[in-house]
């Protein structure tokens, strides 16, 4: 079948055109230009693509496919870019790469595949399709410790029915690269991106400043009640939960102290004791269920940051009004006070061993990004996924 | 079997081309050495400098050659642009652009053409100038007012660079010839007549000094420095002067077919339609359906066409040239249908089919 293929120019997703080109499909490499790579890393003159663009390039010409560069530039800034800077200037930390899957990729490009006539869009990602017997379900990946099925958690039914993802089933990445160099990809030891791609020098606050200059500068640190404690260098370079970047103020009367709350107007850090209490319960929106919703609510495991082996037991109970927020019971000491959660996924399924859980379904998702109440979650870290590399 | 309808940016070999380049590919001696085949090969340079200069009517003093229609037109500005204010048509392509950064921008009426009366405005102004514009756009085929153009600059005791690169060649069918009296340069390139990539030239309005970009043993009367490219050289003459030759009434007549089944499909035509425009070219805008997606349904169907600009990625960037005469969103809609000295009638019938298809299956969402 006439299938596109999201290539990132990284070995991921040029497996994955090679495996199906492989396979006998008529293959159709297209690649997004997200952003001026020549602006990004302030080199006036330089390319407006990066490396990975024409590392795409060169391998749809050594596969003899088609390979278009799509200009998505304009949908970037302001579908991601701009709502990330904006997300620091209100003094929360984004993550951009659901943002940009959803949109640009899942939406933009897909639309522009079905055009084209195909009856399919594969990715690179380390998720699996399952075509069950009801419906197709998405299912973690074999290799758990590349799991994106969390990043993963906004895609609809309508788009997982066209997506593909071949890499759902590989072992591990070597297995990847091992394939990359089986068929002569001159990507096949590219290391894996490490970084949001639009920052590619990793200093993400300089981006955001840039955007915001309001973000930018020094501010007070202060405690709950107000008193100064010292200086800090822009709220940008801060995220709710975190003790870094405290300086002297790590540590106070013996208690450890982290980000409790950022002030976007007032350009003040508000910290207190890590306490280790944890909520049970918490409100969601927006649920994007991928099975039928049962009424009487669900048992189900539970992931709410992108970090490897965090799936946790939990369980959804439905609302009885309609309308009204759903909810779940986690082990508590997954949801802790000062931090803010955005997104959370579920999976049911049989397994009682979440390490090696294969056969679990991304039931639901959520996107809880105006939940009451600062809670959990070092989201700076999960910025620095592998989502951007696989596109 | 690909169709190719993108002759403005690379035109399919012409044949008396090909039997240049290879006559020329076998001499062995460099033009300037003093010997025989040094002799033979600065003969064929010779010949070909003076095919290019009578098909332009200048002598064969007055003719550089360059690596191709950038490097000319670069020279030019190098040359004739400075100390000077430079006043550059909105439509230019990028290597009078990227070459003029400083350039005050001439603006372009709705047709595509140059606006005269702002020409004009500017040139009373005063200052010493150099007004750079293109002799036929590449994006659409329009052609400028070259001549009414001349007279301003005379009248102001301007220099006029013309950049001539989609013209060459491609004259004929109504279209006044061109020459380089009354123009200070005017570049061209070989492979968009029909030679190979890799040769063109600045014509000068009169014999004179350039300030050479390339310094080297002397070549070109100290003008350019560098061995010249003789096989390429070679098949730009030869494809000119059959260029000149051509009947372009038949291709002419081809494209208005192309433009008129696109318009029944709700396509629109950029430009006015009666004023001149070379004859292989036409722009055509499909509303709300992106350039992009117009070009890849067509390549994945067997027909290569182009858009606007497209960068060194391949990455399709709105048309400057569209947005110039206002055409504001649908700009990004539009593709170039160029037809090569070559086209047949059958393959513009499968043309128009794939056109239709596109058409019916995507064309409706922007109404």
């Amino acid at each position: 079948m006439r299938i596109l293929v999201a290539m990132s120019g990284g070995v991921d997703s040029s497996v994955v055109a090679a495996t199906l080109k492989q396979e006998g499909h008529e293959v159709i490499g297209a690649t997004l230009q997200l952003y001026d790579h020549g602006q990004a890393v302030s080199k006036p003159g330089a390319c407006c693509a990066g490396r990975d663009i024409l590392d795409a390039r060169a391998v749809a010409d050594r596969l003899n496919i088609p390979h278009y560069v799509i200009d998505a530039e304009e949908r970037f800034r302001s579908s991601v870019m701009a709502s990330f800077a904006d997300s620091y200037a209100r003094g929360e930390t984004p993550v951009p790469c659901v943002a940009c899957n959803q949109g640009v990729k899942f939406t933009d490009l897909l639309s522009m595949a079905r055009d084209l006539g195909c009856e399919a869009m594969a990715t690179g990602h380390y998720v699996r399709r399952v075509e069950g017997a009801e419906r197709v379900e998405l299912h973690r990946p074999t290799d758990l410790s590349r799991d994106q099925s969390w990043f993963l958690f906004a895609t609809t039914q309508d788009q997982l029915d066209y997506l593909r993802f071949p890499l759902g089933d590989m072992p591990d990445k070597d297995a990847v690269r091992q394939k990359a160099q089986e068929f002569g990809l001159a990507i096949a030891a590219k290391p894996d991106s490490q970084d949001i791609c639009f920052v590619p020098s990793g200093t993400y606050a300089s981006v955001v400043e840039k955007m915001r200059p309001e973000t930018g500068g020094t501010g007070e640190i202060v405690d709950e009640s107000g008193r100064v404690l010292g200086q800090h260098e822009g709220i940008a370079r801060y995220t709710v939960g975190q003790s870094k970047r405290l300086g002297d103020i790590h540590t106070k009367d013996g208690r450890r102290q982290i980000v409790k709350r950022i002030d976007a107007t007032t350009r003040r850090i508000i910290v207190g004791p890590k306490e280790n209490a944890g909520r049970h319960e918490f409100a969601l929106r927006d649920m994007n269920w991928l099975i039928e919703p049962p009424p009487e609510g669900v048992r189900c495991h539970v992931q709410i940051r992108r970090a490897k082996f965090r799936v946790k037991p939990g369980s959804i109970r439905l609302p009885k009004a309609r309308g009204s927020c759903w909810m779940i019971s986690p082990c508590p000491h997954l949801v802790r006070p000062a931090c803010s959660i955005r997104a959370a996924g579920f999976w049911v399924g049989a397994s009682s061993s979440p390490e090696r859980a294969l056969p679990w379904i991304v039931s639901s998702s959520v996107r809880a990004d105006t939940l009451p109440g600062p809670y959990v979650v070092g989201w700076r870290y999960a910025l620095r996924g592998s989502m951007c590399q696989t596109m | 079997m690909t169709v190719y309808l993108d002759a403005n940016a690379s035109e399919i070999l012409r044949e008396g081309a090909m039997e240049a380049l290879l006559d020329a590919a076998r001499l062995t001696g460099n033009p300037s050495s003093v010997h025989g085949p040094g002799r033979e090969a600065r003969r064929l340079l010779e010949d070909a400098r003076d095919s290019i200069g009578r098909c332009w009517q200048a002598g064969s003093e007055q003719v550089i050659f360059t690596s191709g229609g950038t490097e000319a037109n670069n020279l030019a500005l190098h040359t004739f642009g400075e100390g000077r204010r430079l006043l550059v048509g909105a439509t230019e392509h990028d290597a009078v652009r990227a070459a003029a950064p400083k350039g005050e921008v001439l603006p372009v009426l709705a047709d595509g053409s140059l606006c005269l009366e702002a020409l004009e405005a500017m040139l009373r102004e005063g200052p010493p100038t150099l007004v750079c514009t293109m002799a036929a756009n590449n994006e659409t085929g329009i052609l400028h007012p070259i001549e009414e153009i001349k007279a301003l600059c005379a009248r102001y005791e301007a220099r006029l660079h013309v950049d001539a690169v989609q013209l060459a060649g491609r004259q004929g069918d109504g279209i006044e010839p061109l020459s380089v009296g009354g123009v200070t340069s005017l570049a061209i390139s070989g492979h968009k007549a029909g030679g190979i990539k890799g040769a063109g030239a600045l014509l000068l309005g009169a014999e004179g000094h350039v300030t050479p970009l390339m310094r080297g043993g002397g070549q070109e009367r100290g003008r350019r420095g560098g061995t010249p490219a003789l096989p390429a050289i070679a098949s730009m003459a030869a494809a000119l002067e059959s260029a000149l030759a051509q009947n372009w009434a038949p291709i002419a007549a081809l494209r208005d077919r192309v433009d008129e089944a696109a318009l029944a499909c709700g396509a629109m035509i950029t430009g006015d339609r009666k004023r001149a425009r070379l004859p292989n070219t036409t722009s055509l805008i499909l509303p709300g359906v992106s350039a992009q997606t117009q070009l890849m349904m067509l390549d994945l169907a067997g027909f290569a066409v182009s858009t606007g600009a497209a960068c060194s990625s391949g990455k399709v960037s709105a048309s400057h040239v569209l947005y110039a005469m206002g055409l504001g969103e649908t700009a990004s809609c539009a593709i170039r249908v160029s037809l090569p000295w070559n086209i047949t009638e059958a393959q513009i019938d499968g043309f128009i089919a794939a056109y239709r298809e596109m058409a019916s299956r995507l064309g409706k969402r922007g109404a």
